[in-house]
This record gives structure tokens, sequence and C-alpha cells, in this order.
């Protein structure tokens, strides 16, 4: 229940006296509630649970930790030495 | 998808895991506290690629599981009242009460709804007047803003049809109830994102520095929970407690202080009941008295109704960590999704769902 997926604001409007917006969320088009992110504007990203746009993602954030991890694996710091049980996760396994 | 893709990448993954083997030198149990998570977590096969020695245990943050059986039975009995709409999100309705369950009641000739967000239940309310519109409000902190928003704008707009059967849950007071437990296993915690994102990490520094354990905000793609636990295990190897976020895109230390707002306007804190496990001090969320009169309880007067449990089903140590699904001597046998004992059995977020559908051919 507390999934919440990321989309892209692409519109405001107002509806019954509320903030309210579209967002895109990999194509599907979203109804969301803008009212507890007041300072969102068109083409941050955000999180939408149960029809309310709850966070505006970070994006500097987001791209430092990505930077993080991949420098990690530029390093070859964390390299798995092998024998990895299958794994659902699409090309985890050797 | 910008978001998604990022956090589902095999490098990333399997760098990640590959560090968690290097880093993990003792035995640990570590518990994800939401059953978006566990349900991720398996999808994936991560409890597979973990070294033996971490191992995850599934918590009770699953709204639809802890619903208290009378909560579902007073939903039933509301729902069979003439001239009612009842709406609830669409998990809710497999949710066995003591003798049916909402798919039925709807088969029944009850007019129920599944509705995505509360403020669909608020639109027809608006467009039926002339019915009781009754909103199944179930959730944790993360669902606690949207549910508090209808009630705070019915109010607004002076809408009398319309009232919520109120069901709402907190995290640290469970928390505190796991780790308070004489025969508890569980050494650090992710703490679930998107409750997170709404009410920040703030609340979790004095359970971590009480109990003496990690509790690390976690989001909820492979990546993501790889990093949760990596950071996880990094603080229990060296002997540290406290809160390290794994989740800064989403969550901050203060968390959405607009949506708190709105949640501490509208509701209020209180003791309650969680389904198999029995009462949790101050680990709920009721309607003030100001806004009483959009509490469905009240309007339709069914707070009497209180059921028994089956005796067969173990969902309350399933949810505490104390056991596993499949351990369940009634998991795949007199309980299936199918024919459900519990609501861990059937909710898209249940620990026994998960298992029986990721893990049912090997156990």
């Amino acid at each position: 229940m507390c999934l919440a997926i990321p989309g892209k604001l692409i519109e405001i409007r107002e509806e019954n006296g509320l903030k309210m917006g579209t967002v895109d969320i990999n194509g599907a088009l979203t109804k969301a509630c803008l009212e507890y992110v007041p300072e969102i504007a068109v083409g941050q990203y955000t999180i939408v649970h149960a029809g309310f746009a709850l966070k505006i993602i970070d994006e500097e954030e987001a791209a430092e930790s990505l930077k993080l991890w991949d420098e990690l694996i530029k390093n070859g710091a964390f390299d798995v030495d092998g024998e990895l049980p299958p794994s659902q996760i699409g090309g985890l396994e050797k | 998808m910008k978001f998604i893709d990022e956090y589902r990448d095999p490098a990333r993954a399997r760098a990640l895991l590959g560090r968690i083997r290097q880093v993990a030198r003792h035995d640990w149990t570590i518990m994800e506290i939401c059953g978006g998570q566990t349900h991720s977590i398996l999808r994936n096969g991560i409890d597979q690629l973990l070294p033996p020695n971490v191992r995850l245990v599934h918590g009770p943050g699953c709204p639809v599981c802890v619903t208290p059986l009378e909560t579902i039975d007073r939903a039933l009995c509301i729902a069979a009242m003439p001239e009612t709409i009842f709406t609830s999100f669409g998990d809710m309705l497999r949710v066995p009460g003591s003798g049916k369950d909402l798919f039925m009641a709807r088969s029944e000739g009850a007019d129920v709804r599944i509705v995505f967000s509360p403020l669909e239940a608020l639109q027809i309310a608006r467009d039926n007047p002339e019915k009781e519109v009754v909103f199944l409000a179930v959730g944790f902190e993360t669902t606690a803003p949207a549910n508090a928003m209808a009630v705070h704008q019915a109010a607004r707009e002076g809408l009398g049809n319309f009232s919520e059967l109120v069901s709402q849950v907190m995290v640290p007071p469970a928390m505190r109830a796991i780790l308070s437990s004489p025969d508890n296993r569980v050494r650090g915690f992710l703490a679930a994102g998107h409750v997170c994102a709404v009410m920040g990490y703030e609340e979790y520094e004095p359970v971590a520095e009480e109990f003496g354990v990690p509790v690390v905000p976690t989001g909820f793609e492979p990546v993501d929970l790889l990093d949760g636990i990596l950071k996880t295990v990094e603080l229990l190897e060296t002997g540290k407690s406290g809160v390290v976020n794994a989740y800064g895109r989403v969550v901050s230390r203060e968390g959405n202080p607009q949506a708190r707002k709105v949640m501490q306007e509208v509701f209020e804190v209180a003791d309650r009941p969680w389904r198999g496990i029995g009462v949790i001090p101050q680990s709920g969320l009721v309607l003030r008295e100001a806004y009483a009169r959009f509490d469905a309880e009240k309007r339709f007067d069914v707070g009497h109704i209180a059921p028994q449990e089956s005796p067969l089903c173990k969902s309350g140590e399933v949810l505490q960590g104390h056991l596993k699904p499949s351990d369940c001597p009634a998991f795949g046998r007199e309980c299936t999704p199918q024919n459900p004992l519990g609501a861990t059995m059937v909710s898209s977020e249940g620990a026994c769902a998960a298992y029986f559908r990721y893990h049912r051919n090997s156990v």
C-alpha cells in the first residue's frame, strides 16, 4: 500500500479549491493532488501515492548516489567473485 | 523510466551485493518494516543472493494485514446497508472478515467500489448526494495525508454524506513493540522509505539510540534495497547505531511538513489493536473530535462489533518476525490466497502472499 510511483509533472490546475496536477508515469497520465508539494513546478519529478504527490524527487541527491555507486563499480571495489545463485534481477547472474 | 531503471541496474546491484559479502563478518538479522519491500526482496531474489549470515525478517508494515478483524466486519456491516456506497483501496476487498469479504458483499448486491485515491471517494459523494459514501481509510503514515485531506476537504465543502472508517497505524510504536519483545532477534531496521517521505527520520533517532540499533530509511527498487542492507550491515559491523538515510532522493530528516500539518489537524494519536498482534499503545490515528461527524464508526453505530479470529492463523507471529510464513503449519494447506485464514495471505504486501507467490516450490 505504501508504494509510491515516480513520475514527471506535466500540468498544474485547480479542482474544487485544491491544487491538482497531471503526472506522467511512464506514459500513463495520472491525476495527483499537489497540496503537499506546493512549490512543485512543471517538469519536476515527484512520487505519487493514493492520488497525492508526496515529495519532489531531489535530483541532485539522486545523481550523487548514482555517481558514488558507479565509481565503486569502476574501481572494481565491489567485484563479486563468481558463484552467485540464479536471480530474477535481469543479468545479475553470470 | 527515469528514477526506476537506474535502481534496477544489474551492475550496481552486483557491486552492492559484493560489498555486502565483503563487509558482513558476523550473523545479523535485519527487519524490513514495509510489506512493499518484502515483495520487492522476494520478487528480485535478494533474500537468496545475500550471504547466509545476513538474514532478512519481514515486519508488520502491511496496513491491510494489521487492520483488525472487527474493522473488516464493521466495513461489511456498513456496506450491506441500503443507500450506501462503500469505497476502498482494491487491496482490502479480499481480506477475510469473520464470515466473508467485501467482494462477497458486492456479489450479494452491496455497492462496493474500488478507488485509487480517497479524493475519488469524495467525488462519488459529490455525485451522489442522496447516498451515504464511506471510505475505508486504512494505511500507515504514507497514506494518512491522503486520508486526512479527504476529510479536511469534505469539511471545507460541507459534504454531509461522506465519512471514513479509519484504520490508521504508525511505524515507530510497532518498532518499539518488536524491540521490547523478550525473544526479539532483530538487530537493525530498513525503515519504510515512503513512510519516511512523509514523516522524515527524526522520530527514528530516539528509537535507534534507546535500543542501540541502526535504522536505515530505504527505497523499494533492488539497488535501493541492497544499498539499505549494506548501510545497515556497515553500521552493525562497526558497532554503531543511529539513523543513516539510504533514500536521499525522497527522504529528508523533516519529511513533508505540509502533509504532517494536515495529518495533525485531522487525526490524533490513540491506542490501537493490530490484527494478529494485539493492542500497541499510541500506535494508531483516529479522527479528532472536531471531525467526529466524518467518523463512519460513529455515524453507523458499528463500534460494538467484536468478532473472533481463526485459531489456526499465525499471522501475528509472521508480522513480528518470529515466524517465516512457510513455517506456519497452515501455509499452503488450510491457508491459500484462494482461501485465506489471514490478511497476510491476500494483501499485495502480505509476507505470506509473497512466499506463496515466489517461494512456494522451494519450501
